[in-house]
């Protein structure tokens, strides 16, 4: 019987529920110091001058480190694999401290402190002289020319412009007939609200730095802090314990660097460095704000003829990871709706906002936001249904994309709406609420979104996995694959256990903490890469264990090793499946044996040089209370094609996270900024109105499994898909309840009451005096 | 760890009024759920506070000798939300605090913090402005009363003289306030639950003994204006009148001239104004329908 594929429980629910569970401030050293941030208070300026003496004379103040006590050695940040090509590196463009302060919450100073008072009592005492800059806030404005610049080496602040054609787009849509709806869309600054925000401690032994951190990529943020310090890499040790969560934003060195450094400029003592909430909201990583235009041409029978593609990606502060989020958002407008003719533009660009980075989706949710929008609005223009134009034009099976060789080896797309559909009575309830007329109107919306699995080809996809049999026939289990909330270590065990032919995947014991003087080299979690680029190493290494445990079982048994398998936890003659000796008494056996003893173990690296396409779809109901200018949502459905589910049930609370934050997204979440003067105003979670579960609808996920074939377990992404279509959905439900376009999320009352007003469904006559 | 100056805990009432006029510049802890909060992003760091939340004469909800709901200060929301009497008689009070922030808030913030704050957002204002509570303070010189729209002096300061050691110690009711009397609040917020009033709407009504003519309409609203705010117009509007459609609609348009709503960055004026008359109209007619009477 199989062990994967079922819905089995997670491997650390329990102590997870009962609060035994140890994050990275469970293990902190208790005499270890406090290092508090002094964060700067302008938009964009330089330090002039810092005066420490009244700080310093704080009791418990250990130490008072600024922006010019700082090794003069700029690092990269982002949580990429390492490239030996030079031109393929993460732009190195961040000190430990900064002098240039490039935006409101910037890192200029730290106090080290016995106690966290004193601490923060330092940092209140420190009194900073700035030299002000002008600064910009959106990204077409830094664009222009004499817009303020914030890095010398990219001028009118690009970052990075790529571009991609097609076809002749000039030409075809000279063609006489055709019908054009262009839309300018907009999303917002959000954060990932984790719940355990981040935060690491550090401290010397025998010469070594070891960091302790929340974090998703152990072994990346090894490298980082040895180039942010100047030190070789092996001299580097991170432990990456449970984590509270991360949704990409701990996919970047976040204060590895900075505590590592404290921690040498105090002795090696150990020291801390424990964010809070106000700080991780603007001085970890946000998602890209984005502004993408688009340009749809149709035939009037509703073909997509031409299509421009222009999207503008708010980088904020430093490049972090730089232009991949919005390469990866322009790619996929010509995958999701193939056409002849395209001209697509992306332009990553610096702003003196928080700076941008991973987060769960990694451009996609922008993207599909504008790309379902305007194909709703396309399908209108034409006047078909939103789903059947979808089915006319969305990516054929057999679409086999140039640049990654990604086949969509089903139907995907139309299998998951016609599920979906089916499921929520789609066309009946479109129907029905197209007679809404009251002050409560219903409206039922659908939007699909475009995937993928990992990073290859742009980059390395590696994983490494080490197993041991242990002498009671279970197996420990190591991968650099980094479990973070999501339930990765219960996956590994299945497939683990399917892999090998043990009983049970409670068989297996996967060591969850990733230690990088321990553990074989992996990448961490992130690009929705963790079961699918696990599965080869995990089925490669469990046969090399499998082979040696074969091996020694054939000395045992006497039996040919062709004609001998493992079966639950036994290794098994396989022409009369007769249990021949249990795992453990193999084990036991083969350790203790006086000649020849073995603790049988097995390693290797499987360089993956796949990616796999996962997509799939949400349906979106809600009801708009006009008059209040509120919107629920009443009802939501997901359908997911992301291969075999190794475990349903994590699948769908995987769904279910990402559902919710497609909801935020859509409908309240966004990081305000002062016009004035660049401060952040709602970094806090009253004010940030990340949505609850009074905003939700009982979420529903639906799958379809078409078996990945170039995948040993047929599994493929599903970490970001979740997250990636339900803001659109609800835009384009919010469409049919009200018959108003709404073009920049989230959609929230307010935004609404603007909306509704502009549109005339709402007037106010008080409001014309 | 909190950077407190120092923490004196008053087990009475007359210890926290010795303890204040001790340490006049002192502030007053009870519940926490405010001050913790300032004092950890620094704003009150390094401060003396006086912690009355010990003090458990200051807990509960009664019915004094002049037959006046009287709720002690430090009565919890969700001890509010609860109390049998509240329920009885001012059961849009116990609604109203039962939207403040979450559980947690719920069961440690307090009515006596929530008006002390003097903030327009507060859940418990406008109710109480729409009932025309009175605030007892206790001090050196002994009890003194005052309607609560006195008490609100302007946003974020309240009529309590630490001069003379006052603390708050009760929220009173007036029989002539709450008797014959039914009431409905909305809290307009941007999302449904751990939130801060965007706009709240109080209104309450006393019907003619058939049920037929509205012999007397209060309305207040939070955020409306710098401290929470009654509309004499739309009140004088709608007393004396019969319960109709055609009466709730020009009762919500009535509010625009009473009300004050500024632009800032968590609504717009405009907003705030249109969601005000929707609110006004929506709480009139189901305070009316909760007083028996239909339109």
């Amino acid at each position: 019987m199989s062990i994967a594929y079922k819905s089995e429980v997670r491997v650390d629910a329990f102590d997870k529920v009962t609060g035994r569970t140890k994050y990275y401030e469970d293990l902190i050293p208790a005499d270890a110091l406090y290092v508090r941030i002094k964060h700067a208070e302008i938009a964009h300026g330089f330090v002039k001058k810092i005066d420490t003496d009244a700080a310093e004379k704080i009791p418990g103040v250990v130490k008072v480190l600024t922006c010019f006590d700082v090794p003069d050695i700029p690092f990269p940040t982002a949580g990429h694999p390492w490239s030996m090509d030079p031109s393929h590196q993460d732009v190195a463009d961040r000190y430990l401290l900064n002098q240039h302060v490039h935006y409101w919450g910037d890192d200029i100073a730290v106090v080290i402190a016995e106690d966290e008072v004193s601490a923060s009592q330092g940092v209140r005492a420190l009194k900073v002289e700035y030299e002000e800059l002008p600064f910009v806030l959106d990204v077409l404005k830094a664009m222009e020319p004499g817009a303020p610049q914030l890095h010398e080496k990219y001028p009118n602040n690009i970052l990075k412009h790529t571009s991609m054609t097609k076809g002749d787009y000039k030409k075809a849509i000279e063609e006489p007939g055709l019908i054009k709806v262009e839309g300018w869309y907009d999303t917002p600054t959000v954060q990932h609200c984790h719940i355990e925000n981040h935060g690491c401690f550090a401290y010397e032994e025998n010469g070594r730095m070891t960091v302790v951190s929340s974090t998703q990529i152990p072994h990346i943020i090894r490298r980082v802090v040895g180039q942010a310090l100047g030190r070789s890499w092996g001299n580097i040790r991170i432990i990456k314990p449970y984590i509270g969560g991360g949704f990409g934003n701990k996919q970047d060195a976040l204060y590895e660097p900075l505590c590592a450094w404290c921690c040498t400029q105090v002795g090696g003592r150990c020291v801390r460095v424990i964010c809070s909430r106000e700080e991780t909201f603007v001085s970890n990583r946000v998602r890209h704000a984005m502004r993408i235009h688009l340009v749809t041409w149709l035939t009037p029978d509703g073909s997509i003829a031409a299509r421009k593609v222009e999207c503008f990606s708010n980088q904020g502060a430093y490049a972090s990871h730089g232009h991949s989020i919005c390469a990866k958002a322009m790619g996929s407008f010509a995958q999701h709706y193939p056409c002849a003719h395209m001209e697509c533009d992306a332009y990553t660009v610096f702003t003196n906002r928080p700076t941008a980075g991973a987060m769960r989706g990694y451009g996609m949710p922008q993207a599909s936001f504008a790309d379902e929008s305007n194909i709703e609005d396309c399908a209108e223009a034409v006047g078909m249904d939103p789903m059947e134009f979808r089915n006319k034009n969305i990516m054929p099976q057999g679409f086999v994309d140039g640049f990654s060789k990604n086949e969509n080896f089903y139907d995907t797309y139309r299998e998951c709406m016609a599920k979906g559909a089916a499921y929520v009575d789609y066309e009946k309830k479109r129907a029905e609420y197209a007679n809404d007329t009251g002050p409560i109107r219903r409206g039922i919306g659908l939007a699909t979104f475009w995937y993928n699995t990992g990073v290859y080809p742009i980059s390395l996809e590696t994983s490494s996995n080490r197993m041991l049999l242990n002498l009671d026939g279970t197996v420990t289990m190591q991968c650099g694959e980094t479990e973070i909330g999501q339930g990765a270590d219960t996956a590994y065990a299945q497939m683990t256990a399917e892999a090998i032919g043990l009983a049970s995947y409670r068989d297996v014991n996967v060591v969850s903490c990733q230690d990088t003087d321990i553990t074989p080299t992996g990448l961490g979690a992130y690009a929705s890469r963790q079961t699918y680029m696990a599965g080869f190493s995990i089925s490669q290494t469990a046969a090399l264990l499998k082979e040696k445990i074969l091996k020694h079982a054939q000395a045992l048994t006497r039996q040919a090793p062709l004609n001998l398998d493992i079966v639950d936890g036994y290794v098994v003659r396989k022409d009369d499946n007769r249990r021949l000796m249990s795992l453990s008494e193999l084990a036991m056996t083969v350790q203790y044996d006086p000649v020849n003893s073995d603790h049988i173990t097995a390693e290797s690296t499987y360089t993956i040089r796949n990616n796999a396409y996962s997509f799939g779809c949400t349906f979106a109901e809600v009801e708009v209370n006009i008059p209040m200018c509120k919107v629920t949502v009443t009802r939501m459905v997901n359908v997911h094609d992301c291969g075999r589910l190794i475990n349903p049930a994590l699948a769908e609370a995987q769904v279910h996270g990402g559902m919710s934050m497609a909801i935020g997204f859509g409908a309240s979440e966004q990081l305000l900024f002062d016009e004035r003067n660049g401060k952040p105003l709602n970094n806090n979670l009253l004010d940030y109105k990340l949505s609850t579960f009074m905003d939700h609808p009982r979420l529903e996920a639906l799958f379809i499994e078409n078996p990945e074939p170039t995948s040993p377990f047929g599994t493929k992404a599903l970490g970001e898909p979740p997250a990636c279509s339900g803001a659109p959905a609800i835009r384009n439900a919010i469409k049919q309840a009200t018959g108003v376009a709404i073009d920049h999320i989230p959609i929230n009352p307010q935004v609404l009451y603007a909306e509704l007003v502009k549109a005339g469904v709402i007037h106010d006559e008080w409001q014309e005096v | 760890m909190y950077d407190m100056k120092a923490l004196y805990e008053a087990r009475s009432v007359g210890e926290a009024v010795a303890l204040r006029l001790e340490h006049p510049q002192a502030k007053i802890l009870a519940g926490g759920s405010d001050v913790l909060v300032q004092l950890r992003e620094g704003r009150l760091a390094g401060m003396e506070f006086i912690s009355i939340y010990g003090i458990d004469a200051l807990r509960g909800v009664t019915i004094d000798e002049d037959e006046n709901i009287r709720i002690g200060s430090l009565t919890s929301f969700s001890h509010i939300t609860r109390d049998p009497i509240i329920q009885k008689y001012c059961n849009v009070l116990g609604e109203a605090v039962d939207q403040v922030g979450s559980p947690q808030i719920r069961n440690i913030g307090t009515i006596g913090g929530n008006t002390c704050n003097g903030v327009t957002s507060a859940d418990s204002a406008s109710t109480l402005h729409a009932w025309e509570a009175i605030i007892e303070l206790t001090g050196k010189d002994g009890i003194r009363r005052l309607p609560i729209k006195d008490f609100y002096i302007k946003a974020g300061t309240v009529d309590i003289k630490p001069e003379n050691g006052e603390i708050q110690t009760a929220i009173l009711i007036p029989k002539e306030s709450y008797e014959n009397t039914y009431g409905h609040y909305i809290k307009y917020g941007m999302r449904n639950a751990m939130e801060i009033a965007t706009l709240g709407c109080s209104v309450n009504v006393r019907l003619s003994e058939d049920k037929s003519i509205i012999e007397r309409c209060r309305i207040a609203y939070g955020v409306a204006g710098p401290v929470p705010m009654r509309c004499p117009t739309s009140e004088a509007l709608a007393t004396g009148q019969r319960p109709s459609a055609e009466l709730y609609e020009a009762f919500a348009k009535s509010v625009i001239s009473d009300i004050n709503p500024r632009n800032s960055w968590r609504s717009s004026k405009a907003f705030r104004q249109h969601i005000a008359v929707e609110m006004a109209g929506k709480c009139l007619e189901e305070a009316v329908r909760r007083a028996g009477g239909e339109a």
